[in-house]
């Protein structure tokens, strides 16, 4: 397949790597010369000097015939003008942001960005999983809506714990436990189901609601 | 009129200046504290740190009741998203974004959003002024004289620099 990765920061870099290494095609837009010079040093001749949020650089970039263009900027303003530009000018069939700042997620997604990456959201869920007070985990925007998926362990001394699925007042903020995953096996969420503390449940929730969700499980 | 300005530059500070002479309640939002010093003395409206990208601080200028929106930053993309933000989001009816690439400016002028291009206006202006065009050049002229004078007579010392 083939990428256009606007940014070659960091997580552009690695990108691209990780993707060329998938035996992809990809092509990095960068707008610092030196930054670009590098990238192509240690990558080979897979990078343009250029800004990444104007028209012309998308086009020659090939973005209307790349299978996704994927905006990984530090600046989020700038991630939401190159996915734009990239849907409007080079009509890209498929537009990836990266976003900085997780409130963002909502608001590229009524700008139209319906896919985005939220690095802080990524690490936090990274962070938590090694916390020993169990796990909560927003796995996955829901496309086209503002809910999301999240997976949580019901840890002790929490309000979770033994408590029935009905009791913790999840309905309230709109959210529901779509199922529970006990010792390797999936149970039904039935509103007198008890949890068990261990048990994995995947919460369907606004994400709005998200830290609701959080305060019902964990206090 | 409830106005919301992001971005204290000298346009921003300039037009919030006009706007409030205007009798509108101007809110002027941007990031750096600083930059409160290019509005004028006279200057009644409210000023708010933050960044015109961010939903709260947005919230917190009062684009809910806002008639109107400039978002008049250095950067063409943070206009763009702050503007769109206000439109789309808040539903901001009458919303400017100061766009000095012509490409994007255009482009988002296609798909519903206001931009003006600071890059073209000003180009045409001087081509019409060096053509001696009396149609284009000469009420815009006037009247940019006449704030300029008036800005000079309110600041009270030399004009401060940058």
């Amino acid at each position: 397949m083939y990428f256009v990765v606007a940014g070659g920061g960091e997580v552009g870099f690695h990108l691209s790597q990780a993707l060329l290494e998938a035996g992809h095609e990809v092509m990095i837009l960068e707008s610092d010369r030196r930054r670009a010079q590098y990238i192509q040093e240690q990558l080979g001749s897979v990078v343009m000097t250029a800004s990444a949020d104007e028209g012309r650089s998308q086009m020659d970039a090939g973005c209307q015939r790349a299978d996704a263009v994927i905006a990984v900027t530090g600046d989020d303003a700038k991630n939401l003008v190159i996915c734009q530009l990239a849907k409007l000018h080079c009509r890209a069939e498929r537009v990836i942001a990266r976003v900085n700042n997780p409130k963002n997620e909502i608001v590229f997604k009524a700008l139209g960005i319906d896919e985005t990456i939220s690095s802080t959201r990524v690490l936090m869920g990274v962070i938590e999983q090694e916390l020993p007070t169990g796990g909560f985990f927003p796995l996955m925007p829901l496309t086209g809506s503002h809910l999301e998926l999240i997976e949580a362990e019901v840890a002790p001394n929490t309000p979770a714990a033994g408590r029935k699925v009905g009791e913790l007042g999840l309905a309230a903020f709109g959210a529901l436990i779509g199922g529970i995953v006990r010792q390797g096996k999936i149970l039904h969420a039935h509103g007198d189901t008890p949890l068990e503390v261990g048990d994995r449940v995947i919460v369907f929730s606004p994400t709005a609601a998200e830290a609701d969700v959080r305060r019902a499980l964990f206090g | 009129m409830n106005i919301v300005i992001i971005g204290c530059g000298r346009v921003g500070a300039f037009l919030a200046g006009l706007l409030d002479e205007d009798g509108h309640a101007v809110t002027v939002v941007d990031v750096e504290r600083s930059s409160f010093d290019h509005l004028p003395q006279s200057f009644k409206g409210n000023t708010l740190l933050g960044s015109g990208t961010d939903l709260d601080t947005l919230r917190q200028a009062g684009v809910e009741n806002a008639e109107a929106l400039f978002a008049l930053t250095q950067g063409d993309n943070r206009n763009l998203m702050a503007a769109q933000i206000a439109k789309e989001i808040f539903g901001v009816r009458r919303v400017i974004a100061k766009v000095n690439d012509p490409i994007r400016a255009r482009l988002y002028r296609t798909q519903g959003l206001t931009t003006i291009s600071r890059t073209t206006i000003l180009g045409t202006l001087l081509h019409a002024l060096l053509a001696e065009d009396p149609e284009v050049g000469k009420v815009l002229m006037e009247k940019t004289l006449a704030h300029e004078e008036r800005l000079s007579a309110d600041a009270p010392v030399a004009a401060k620099a940058d």
